[in-house]
């Protein structure tokens, strides 16, 4: 068994657990955010598209790696997760729980840590706008967009490009930014 | 017999025996063969050989457990090639999606019509730990890549196939793991992502599976995915007690670990076997199971028994078949 000090995913910081506890305030953050960075970063962008991008991405390591210890994959779901982070999952899962949950609800990769998508599925029932979204269908990760700004990703449109296969499928529901 | 009508109104999806079992609303049988730890087929051959005559598909494990043996799509190349149908299971633990969508193309050029996709254990659990996951995609991303590949003939990037590989395609499901209430969700999202059928975890408790079919028939997924439970022979006390503790998922309740102590040591195996032929008998009463997957850790030979007391023989229609180990030229 891997020691959990070791493992990213395994952190949760003071008063982070509480916070996601209540999604409804989270879920107006997120408006109010999602808000705030559309009109805030195509103005910093004109002054330095790099700059633009660095601030997004501090506010995010600071603010979202608080209260979600974000691992920033660069394409942000947390709203139709329950307004938890699907990364925290030692299988990177995007779509709902593995196999492996233990009978405590815990994870069956670090046994201290309750199971992500246990805590989500709980959490979404409580939410007003996007509980529903847990049934979307995730596409697969960008890798490519591994520590970039997902804020900024939103904006430019890079975090909902899919692979093109992955839209000729039949039926799809595409993920909102 | 439980004759249930054939589920998914959607085009027959591959040349698969078990396809064509599960659609003539046959009670399909499906057992696990244990990859061994050996670069010798003929221990390949010596276990599918016991399987054949009991089963309509043998399914190939892909590293299970975490822990290495000889690898699913070779199992499947040689049993193929010998004749046997085969299920090839694809976990998301060890290769990325350029890896997994080129071992699609090529079990299928090999003649393999099943596939199974599936998360995989964690390296964790393994005599591997200190391995890097991989975890690219995870199992409901497999099923869609794989049946984007089949029916719109292109990869993952949109790249066109000239000759897209025919497969029906499997998904896992946990009825007996928590999060309860959200398991047949999880199984709608599957079916959405292209599963045309579904092997379970063990099911041990079979009221839990009960209510999770309860929900699965709120839902109508059983007439849209054929359903097999996953079943199988404890071994002894001490091998109940291992499984439900060290291997993820399998939930084995307090009373039938206390049934396997009663039983004297000598007759614990039979005990054993006496309770799956029992699970059988009464899971394949629920409405939209369509099958029973076997999985007996190193216990091939008691698949046939089993079989054979919950009144499953003969396999009619299409068995596992292939020939004897014998007949098999290995290439030098």
């Amino acid at each position: 068994m891997p020691d959990p000090a070791y493992m990213a995913e395994a952190r949760r910081l003071p008063c982070s657990e509480w916070i996601k506890d209540h999604p409804r305030p989270l879920e107006s953050l997120y408006r109010l955010t999602k808000q705030g960075v559309v009109r805030v970063y195509p103005l910093i962008k004109r002054i330095s598209p790099r700059i633009a991008e660095r601030l997004m991405a501090w506010g995010e390591v600071i603010l979202k790696g608080w209260i979600f210890n974000c691992q920033m994959c660069g394409q942000c779901i947390l709203h139709s997760t329950g307004m938890t982070c699907p990364m925290n999952c030692p299988k990177k899962l995007r779509n709902g729980p593995c196999g492996g949950v233990r009978h405590d609800n815990h994870c069956e990769v670090i046994a201290e840590m309750p199971c992500v998508w246990a805590q989500a599925w709980e959490r979404s029932h409580s939410m007003r706008y996007y509980g529903d979204d847990m049934r979307i269908l995730q596409p697969p990760v960008n890798h490519a967009l591994q520590s970039m700004s997902a804020w900024a990703n939103m904006v430019e449109g890079r975090d909902t490009d899919v692979p093109a296969g992955w839209d000729s499928a039949e039926g799809d529901e595409g993920a909102d930014g | 017999m439980n004759h249930t009508a054939s589920p998914s109104p959607r085009p027959i999806r591959s040349e698969s025996r078990l396809e064509q079992t599960l659609r003539s609303g046959r009670f399909a049988v499906t057992a696990e063969l244990n990859a061994p730890d050996s670069a010798d087929p003929q221990g390949v051959y010596r276990n599918a050989l016991v399987l054949s005559k009991c089963c309509h598909a043998i399914n190939a494990t892909d590293g299970a457990g975490a822990n290495c043996h000889m690898s699913s799509i070779s199992c499947c190349a040689l049993l193929t090639r010998a004749g046997y149908e085969t299920v090839l299971q694809v976990n998301c633990r060890d290769r990325n999606r350029i890896a997994i969508q080129g071992d699609l193309l090529g079990a299928a050029a090999m003649g393999v019509r099943n596939v199974l996709c599936i998360t995989g254990d964690d390296v964790s659990v393994g005599d591997q730990p200190e391995a890097k996951r991989v975890f690219d995609m995870d199992s409901v991303h497999l099923l869609r890549t794989a049946s984007t590949m089949r029916d719109t003939g292109v990869f993952l990037s949109g790249r066109p196939i000239k000759t897209p590989p025919r497969l029906f395609l499997g998904a896992v499901a946990g009825p007996c793991t928590p999060p309860y209430d959200w398991r047949p969700e999880r199984l709608a999202k599957k079916v959405e992502a292209g599963a045309d059928f579904v092997q379970t975890q063990f099911c041990f408790n079979v009221e839990r599976f009960r209510a999770y079919m309860g929900q699965v028939r709120q839902l109508g997924l059983h007439e849209r995915v054929f359903i097999l439970i996953g079943v199988g022979p404890l071994r002894s006390e001490r091998a109940a007690e291992y499984m439900r503790t060290k291997i993820p998922g399998v939930w084995i309740p307090d009373d039938i670990v206390a049934r396997m102590a009663r039983a004297p040591r000598s007759q614990q195996r039979e005990e054993g076997i006496r309770i799956c032929v029992e699970i059988i008998e009464q899971v394949r009463e629920i409405e939209g199971v369509h099958g029973v997957h076997v999985m007996a850790y190193r216990q091939e030979e008691a698949v046939a028994e089993i079989i054979e007391r919950a009144g499953l023989l003969p396999i009619d229609g299409f068995e596992a078949g292939g020939c004897a180990p014998d007949d098999v030229h290995s290439p030098r």
